[in-house]
């Protein structure tokens, strides 16, 4: 009887202490690819930081965003280490997998201690775990404080990166085509384009000599792909209600207006027509063949020359030049701003915005929070870190502490910068406001039947409104 | 020797069932009890009662999937069990190379569903190329791609459970069967169907439990392209968790639907096809 009940005992101590050595163990291993270089690192480059590492209990767990970046966070991570002793864990999240990857790391015993909000949006279903930031180094060193995101005084995620889309053009086409005899157009140089109607009247001739130029079509294939329909029913459809958002004088920002609106109008869905025709009816692709392109189809056909155009941001530079067989010259890479034919719109320039907010998490040890600001300020502050943040991660970082000389020079940032210091009106980044995912996805979807020629225009813009409504509606 | 294995048999049981209660069982009630509640995180709930029950119906797409998905499980039960029968009925004939053909059809079982999905999404789309089309043109395209996806997949692994059912089944029997003059049509029905009785209500039941759970494969191949209409319960509910602030706990109430649905079509067919089987 006794050596039944001790060897009762003996097991289930046994399967305790399997238990918790699985879950333990798979924290390391973490949940994505990318985790390996911050928690191997530790063992090679302890010498300088020992003493140091061994006082210190607190880590800092960075949870990446950017997938296309991931290697650029892990040498980061190294080289913090040294420097400082404290490790930094990187994990970055697959591709559009990021809010399922934070949520399931966030429940864990060892929780992300930095991680990313993508804004007034974002923030309303993290606000539970996010720290007041207002009093650190990084807040005040920001140059536009409004560009944060803010609560009842509070200061809640902070912006790293400010990106800006429009229609990437490829000039080297460009000027193949002001020099083509048969060109039709009196257009003879890009500055001239400036307006809805000339962009139409250029891209529309240079469709048809297409052959002469050596291209499939002007512009890069609309992807419509499920997963793939961001750069319409987010960026693109960002222009018309940007527009409209602005003509709300009671608020400050086009995204608190639009985080106000219960419906929209959608005013200016002729010119989202206007555009979104320009790209489907112009391009390496027949409309009805759309559904199954993915963004990076797009880009490919982009760097190995085979279309003028693509509408995209500054991000896809390394897209572009990553591509095997890319013949695009960096100093070819421009960019017109997206014209849809407003009124006034010669002194519109690019989309220029950030979705990209940094958070501390509030659940996290103190010690860890103030390590994790701690490496934040020295990635935005440190001569090393800024190095790292302007020339390996290519962000044009919004603090004062970089200066002129420290902005990155990949031709698409260097573009944005030249746009926003030429004077001409930034489009806002109001799709911060939409109100959900699910909105977007319902908008993709319509864009795809219309493209496929199953739905009329006047459907979409119902729907697009209606959705909206819905979707607000749903919120509450 | 009995009364030993009575006196430890809950020591035997303990590691299964401590794995069993932390794999399924705490898990499943956490699951239940969420449903009730709204949550970013599972350790931060806040109860609300049945409102995600009813949040879950405010938009058409729960209904829309269940419709689908039923429409999905219909067909591609019927035509895998029925390609499953045949090709086992034809590969226990003893054929030279019988058991080649056997491990090439189960072979597309061992591959995972998302490298399947974009596989025949490849497949696919290259044969609609040619119409000037894609698979995300119509939901039909995507039903019957789904359905060809499926069928390709179980097909193999329901053939080899037939295989075995047939094999069980007494030489002798067949031919007394043969002296009686009974035609080959005459020995299907009423020797092998009532024989292998047990290996159709398992088959009945993977191919039934199977359809309405399917997932990576719907997300592999058309993601619920065109507008969500090809999306079944599972896509639908994993949209739902990820596609709106604050949806999280409507998702897990969409989810504890699912499971009484899945459960309360799988148990009535467990019982009745139970009741169709003879003793060989």
């Amino acid at each position: 009887m006794k050596l039944r009940k001790s060897l009762l005992v003996t097991m289930i101590l046994a399967m305790g202490i399997s238990v918790t050595g699985c879950s333990s163990g798979s924290d390391s291993g973490g949940s994505s690819g990318g985790s390996s270089g911050g928690s191997t690192s530790s063992s090679g480059d302890s010498s300088s930081s020992s003493q140091q590492a061994s006082t210190s209990s607190g880590s800092v767990y960075f949870l990446n965003f950017k997938p296309e970046i991931a290697q650029v966070y892990e040498e980061i991570a190294k080289i913090y280490e040294q420097e400082t002793g404290v490790k930094v864990k990187v994990v970055t999240a697959a591709s559009g997998e990021y809010e399922s990857t934070l949520r399931a790391e966030i429940t864990k015993s060892a929780p992300p201690t930095i991680f990313q909000i993508n804004g007034p949006v974002g923030y309303q279903s993290w606000k539970d775990y996010t720290l007041d930031i207002s009093g650190t180094g990084l807040y005040d060193t920001l140059t536009d404080k409004e560009l944060a995101v803010t609560d009842a005084g509070g200061v809640y995620g902070i912006p790293y990166a400010i990106e800006g889309y429009g229609i990437i053009y490829n000039d080297a086409i460009m000027q193949d085509y002001f020099a083509l005899p048969s060109k039709t157009s009196g257009i003879s140089s890009t500055d001239e384009i400036n307006n809805f109607v000339t962009l139409k009247e250029v891209v529309e001739d240079m469709q048809a000599n297409k052959d002469e130029l050596g291209i499939q079509g002007v512009f890069a294939s609309t992807s419509l792909a499920e997963g793939d329909q961001w750069r319409w029913q987010t960026h693109l459809l960002n222009i018309p209600l940007a527009y409209e958002f602005d003509e709300n004088t009671a608020y400050e920002s086009t995204i608190l207006a639009g985080l106000a609106s219960d419906t929209i109008d959608f005013k200016y869905a002729d010119n989202f027509k206007n555009i979104f025709d320009l790209y489907i009816n112009n391009s390496a692709t027949a409309p009805t063949m759309l559904g199954s392109k993915t963004t990076n189809d797009s880009m490919a056909e982009f760097a190995l020359g085979r279309v003028a155009m693509v509408q995209n941001g500054n991000w896809a530079w390394g897209q572009i030049n990553d591509v095997d067989g890319n013949i695009v010259k960096s100093d070819d890479i421009k960019y017109f701003p997206i014209y849809t034919g407003m009124a006034g719109e010669e002194n519109q320039g690019l989309a220029i915005g950030t979705e990209n907010y940094l958070a501390i998490n509030s659940k996290a040890s103190v010690e860890d929070q103030q390590l994790s600001i701690d490496f934040l300020e020295w990635l935005f502050g440190s001569t090393t870190g800024k190095d790292f943040v302007t020339n390996e991660l290519g962000f044009i970082a919004p603090f004062n502490t970089f200066t002129d000389a420290e902005k990155p020079n990949d031709p698409l940032a260097k573009e944005v910068l030249a746009w926003m210091e030429a004077g001409t009106n930034s489009v806002d980044w109001a799709f911060a406001s939409f109100p959900s995912e699910e909105y977007k996805n319902q908008v993709g979807g319509s864009l795809l039947m219309y493209a496929q020629g199953q739905m009329s225009w006047e459907q979409v813009v119902e729907m697009t409104k209606s959705a909206w409504a819905d979707e607000v509606a749903l919120k509450k | 020797m009995e009364r030993a294995l009575k006196k430890y048999f809950p020591i035997f049981v303990l590691p299964t069932l401590i794995a069993f209660i932390i794999a399924f069982v705490v898990p499943f009630l956490l699951g239940v009890y969420l449903s009730f509640t709204e949550f970013t995180t599972i350790t931060d709930a806040r109860w609300v009662g049945f409102d995600n029950y009813r949040r879950a119906f405010a938009t058409s797409n729960f209904v829309d999937a269940l419709i689908f998905t039923a429409k999905f499980a219909i067909v591609s039960v019927v035509t895998i069990n029925v390609f499953a029968f045949l090709l086992a009925l034809l590969l226990t004939r003893g054929f030279k190379g019988s058991n080649i053909f056997r491990t090439i059809f189960f072979m597309p079982n061992l591959i995972g569903g998302i490298v399947l999905g974009y596989i025949w999404q490849l497949i696919i789309n290259g044969v609609l190329a040619r119409f000037g089309v894609t698979l995300t043109f119509s939901a039909t395209y995507g039903f019957w791609g789904l359905v060809i996806l499926m069928n390709w997949q179980m097909i193999g692994y329901m053939m080899v459970i037939y295989i075995a059912g047939i094999q069980n089944i007494s030489d002798s029997i067949f031919e007394a069967a043969m002296i009686d003059g009974a035609s080959p049509i005459r020995v299907i029905r009423s020797i092998t169907l009532p024989l292998v009785m047990p290996a159709i209500t398992i088959s009945l039941f993977l191919t039934i439990s199977n359809s309405f759970k399917m997932f990576d494969q719907n997300l592999a191949l058309t993601a619920g392209a065109p507008m969500n209409q090809t999306a079944m319960l599972a896509l639908d509910i994993y949209n739902t968790f990820y596609s709106r602030v604050g949806f999280e706990g409507v998702g897990q109430a969409k989810a504890v639907m699912f499971f009484l649905l899945v459960a309360c079509i799988a148990i009535p067919q467990l019982i009745l096809t139970r009741k169709g089987e003879v003793e060989n």
